[in-house]
């Protein structure tokens, strides 16, 4: 190796490029880690209450929208299917079809966020949001028999569907945040096939905020929906 | 240090078909949300969105065929506590007698 090189490629204090690159992909995981388990506590919570509560789980789940759930899980998956081609892209030393897919991603990102914000607003509007004007009054449908919900009850379920889908939507705004930052670059030709560490890096981000997705999307819209 | 070049990168088509079938197995599980399966609804879901996962971290992610095993380590160390957290809560609010808060 070129014990020489002076680029972003081999910093002077790894001893070859593939040591960098193992470098920073660890500590990658080692912050991906934290938001497991940063997220696992929140799943956690939602796990205990579920069993406790479970018809008021099922009857809040039965008021959210799957169409609208299931078209955010595509937009997602497809999000991480352009990603993976942009650093592909890079990799290949493609640079507008690298800065196309990191637009592209971005785009989706944005149509996630604006679907979870009509989302958001049928809430405010049926007075699901938690606080003071909450107000739940349907009943838990299993199989045709009408069970009554405790409206406290379901005001848990809907303090969970806040602060789980809101941290998941906050992981995004960021996501998109640095996926632009990551088009300008990418555009000004900060990326070569020899280094492109960051894009890498992001990606792993974007992916493990398409996997807590993966999971909250059965978790919160799909219990109990049979008849 | 003389190391072999790695590639992590797949193919574009097999990009694709993993995405396509990470789509097919969404609509699966929104399926399978409409049939009375009784205690099994839940496993179901969460079996299907683990298969899901488990594409990505191992495709997308490129943990599968990383040069470096430690990477592998840390990834399943976070998995594995978060079953530590998620299973000895359980053991604790599945095992009181009565309503869970009492």
């Amino acid at each position: 190796m070129e014990p020489e090189a002076h680029g972003p490629e081999l910093v002077h204090q790894f001893s070859d490029v593939q040591q960098q690159k193992n470098a920073a992909s660890l500590g990658m995981w080692l912050f991906l880690v934290t938001e497991i388990m940063f997220f696992g506590g929140m799943f956690c919570a939602y796990l205990i209450y579920r069993l406790e509560y479970f018809n008021a789980f099922a009857a809040g789940s039965q008021q959210l929208s799957i169409k609208m759930g299931a078209i955010n899980t595509a937009v997602l998956i497809i999000s991480s299917v352009t990603v993976v081609l942009a650093v592909k892209a890079a990799e290949a030393g493609k640079r507008k079809l690298l800065v196309g897919y990191l637009v592209v991603t971005v785009l989706l990102g944005l149509t996630f966020l604006v679907v979870k914000g009509f989302e958001y607003r049928e809430k405010f509007e049926k007075h699901h949001v938690p606080g003071s004007t909450f107000s739940f009054t349907d009943k838990f449908d299993d199989n045709g028999k009408q069970y009554s919900v405790n409206s406290k009850e379901a005001e848990l379920f809907f303090s969970l569907y806040f602060v789980m889908t809101g941290m998941h939507a906050l992981h995004m705004i960021i996501g998109c945040g640095l996926f632009t930052v990551l088009a300008i670059l990418a555009w000004k030709g900060h990326y070569t096939p020899a280094y492109f560490t960051p894009l890498e890096n992001s990606g792993l981000y974007w992916h493990l905020v398409d996997i807590i997705w993966i999971y909250l999307f059965p978790l919160l819209y799909l219990i109990s929906r049979h008849s | 240090m003389a190391q072999h070049e790695e590639h992590t990168t797949h193919s574009q088509a097999f990009y694709l078909f993993i995405g396509f079938a990470l789509l097919v197995l969404t609509a699966t599980t929104v399926g399978a949300a409409f049939i009375n399966l009784g205690a099994f609804n839940p496993v179901v879901a969460l079996l299907i969105a683990t298969i899901k996962a488990t594409l990505v971290v191992l495709f997308f992610m490129h943990v599968k065929g990383a040069s470096e095993k430690l990477t592998g380590a840390v990834v399943v160390s976070g998995f594995f506590f978060l079953a530590i957290l998620l299973s000895l809560s359980l053991a604790d609010y599945l095992t009181r007698s009565g309503p869970m808060w009492r």
